[in-house]
């Protein structure tokens, strides 16, 4: 009984949740005209002009190519270079450590607007304007802090008796880390990949500060849709729609390290 | 159980200090040098010491800005981080509800955010938007452009709708994570559902929950996109968080030392802050532990 109230409530939840989605999506399906004008429920006549707009237009295409090359690079890096510091933070006392680790997270409390011109300049100044390397470094800057504090947050919670243990039984560091440690701290990983997608791929400030044509990102395309006569809300709803998609296959790649969690019976 | 001591665990954080310091340090000296310069055209400036501190620190509408922008935060906080764990609990632990309920949960933050504000300000129009028809059908007059509680109602929707499912995120991978013995152990000593929440779960999540939370404070306390796309910062000065405000003066009033000075101190209050909750959270209940 407590069970099904349980779901009835996430149920009744996941439905709030999907209506501005829905409501996106029924945008999405109709032209500019009609949006403004009529308000129904379901698209009377749907549309897939937005749509073929956004796949033939090799502006609004490249956007998403661009977008996905510079999140997936910054993915990378920020798991590669987080997971050993994450760990060094959650085993090990060293001089400063506290002090390192804090200090890392505060990268993401400056507000932006006022560091967009610095930001410009240094990335000018080492020539690396409208490159993918570039969005992928700038994002760094919240993304390795992020996954670090995460996958701390996870390696804590695994007891300290496993390292012991498989030390003991002369495991090297790296080879305990690879083969014993990464896989039951799984659910972490997952979870710190999303975000670290995430993050990158909302975020629009410094991709559109950094990018000129070449590696312009998909939401700073999206601003294109504001015109003379006004906003063409059905593309921009169509190209909202689209960026949901890529991130939704990350988590759809993810989810069963998330769901299965702890799994130390099975080392 | 103590840490080991072990100074060359250091090398193990060099890299994440280089890339993180390369973007990191250069523009925050630039910002810094902004701050004392009064910036008349490009490449003409007079030192101005602390001119630009003095002026922010008296300017009226930023402390309004600044008491609004507690208060947003507070909120937020207070609705989002219990509302993010009880969907955690809530959700489904094995079988097609998992995937399900992930992917679903992902799906607002996956929205770049300008997008949001724009998609809301259709949904919640009385006239053609779902959420705003809905409201205007019970009766009740809904005009978030202009009457500022309605903004402000307008804004805790969108921003509990965009960021709960972070929470949740976090929250739910916090809780799979929490060895399957432990609950053995609870129910063996015949634990209620509340007792196991608050000794194992609870405890357990203390790291994921913290970074939840400082996650959720400083994106909220810097929001900027949607409220600027939504409403402007209006109707009048209702919904000027603090970042809208910074950019009014860093681009409309083009004053870039006064706006480097703000950005300054805004920095340190959300340093502060999320320095006051990190040790606040790590020492608390440590005694209660089992």
């Amino acid at each position: 009984m407590k069970g099904k109230k349980k779901t009835i409530a996430l149920a009744v939840y996941f439905i709030l949740l999907f209506l501005p989605i829905y409501w996106m999506l029924n945008m999405s399906l109709r032209t500019n005209a009609d949006i403004l004008s009529t308000l129904t429920l379901y698209p009377a006549d749907p549309t897939w002009k937005n749509y073929i707009k956004i796949f033939t237009d090799s502006d609004w295409y490249s956007g998403f190519i661009n977008s996905i090359i510079y999140v997936t690079i910054n993915t990378m890096i920020s798991l590669t270079v987080a997971l050993p510091a994450a760990y060094a933070f959650s085993r090990y006392t060293f001089i400063g450590d506290k002090h390192i680790f804090f200090w890392l997270l505060s990268n993401r409390m400056a507000p932006a607007a006022v560091f967009l011109l610095p930001f410009f300049q240094l990335y000018s100044t080492i020539g690396l304007i409208d490159t993918y390397i570039a969005v992928a470094l700038a994002h760094c800057l919240f993304n390795v802090p992020l996954a670090v504090w995460i996958l701390e947050g996870f390696m804590s919670g695994i007891p300290r008796e496993i390292d012991e243990t498989a030390f003991i039984d002369g495991y090297s560091l790296p080879r305990f880390f690879v083969t014993i440690f990464i896989p039951l701290i799984r659910a972490g990983v997952g979870v710190t990949a999303f975000f670290c997608f995430m993050f990158s791929w909302v975020e629009l400030l410094f991709a559109r500060t950094l990018t000129v044509t070449s590696a312009k990102p998909i939401g700073a395309v999206m601003t294109r849709t504001i015109s003379a006569t006004g906003l063409d809300w059905g593309l921009m709803a169509a190209a909202g729609v689209l960026t949901i998609v890529p991130g939704a296959l990350v988590i759809w790649f993810v989810r069963d390290y998330m769901a299965k969690g702890f799994a130390l019976g099975r080392v | 159980m103590e840490k080991w001591e072990n100074n060359k665990a250091w090398f193990l954080v060099v890299p994440v200090l280089a890339f993180v310091a390369f973007s990191a340090l250069i523009p925050l000296m630039t910002v810094v040098n902004y701050s004392v310069q009064d910036i008349l055209a490009p490449g003409e400036s007079v030192f101005v010491g602390t001119e630009w501190f003095k002026k922010v620190l008296h300017d009226y509408r930023l402390h309004d800005a600044l008491w609004r922008q507690f208060l947003f935060s507070g909120l937020v906080l207070l609705i989002e981080m219990p509302l993010g764990i009880l969907i955690a609990l809530a959700m489904p632990k094995k079988g097609w509800g998992v995937s399900f309920s992930l992917v679903t949960l992902a799906l607002p933050l996956l929205i770049p955010w300008n997008t949001i504000g724009s998609i809301w300000i259709i949904f919640t129009r009385p006239d053609i938007g779902l959420f705003g028809a809905a409201i205007n059908s019970l009766g009740l007059a809904f005009d978030h452009t202009r009457r500022p509680l309605d903004a402000w109602i307008t804004l805790m929707l969108m921003e509990v709708w965009h960021w709960t499912p972070l929470v949740a995120l976090l929250a739910y991978a916090g809780l799979r994570a929490i060895p399957e013995m432990y609950y053995q152990a609870a129910k063996i000593d015949g634990a209620s559902a509340w007792s196991t929440f608050r000794y194992i779960q609870l405890p357990k999540m203390r790291g994921v929950l913290t970074i939840a939370l400082l996650l959720r404070f400083m994106d909220s306390f810097l929001i900027y996109a949607e409220p600027f796309v939504l409403t402007g910062g209006g109707p009048g000065d209702a919904t000027t968080f603090l970042s809208i405000y910074l950019v009014k003066i860093a681009t409309g009033q083009f004053d870039l030392g006064m706006a480097s000075a703000f950005s300054l101190i805004y920095f340190l209050i959300v340093l502060l802050l999320c320095f006051v909750f990190y040790q606040v959270l790590q020492n608390v209940g440590k005694g209660a532990r089992i």
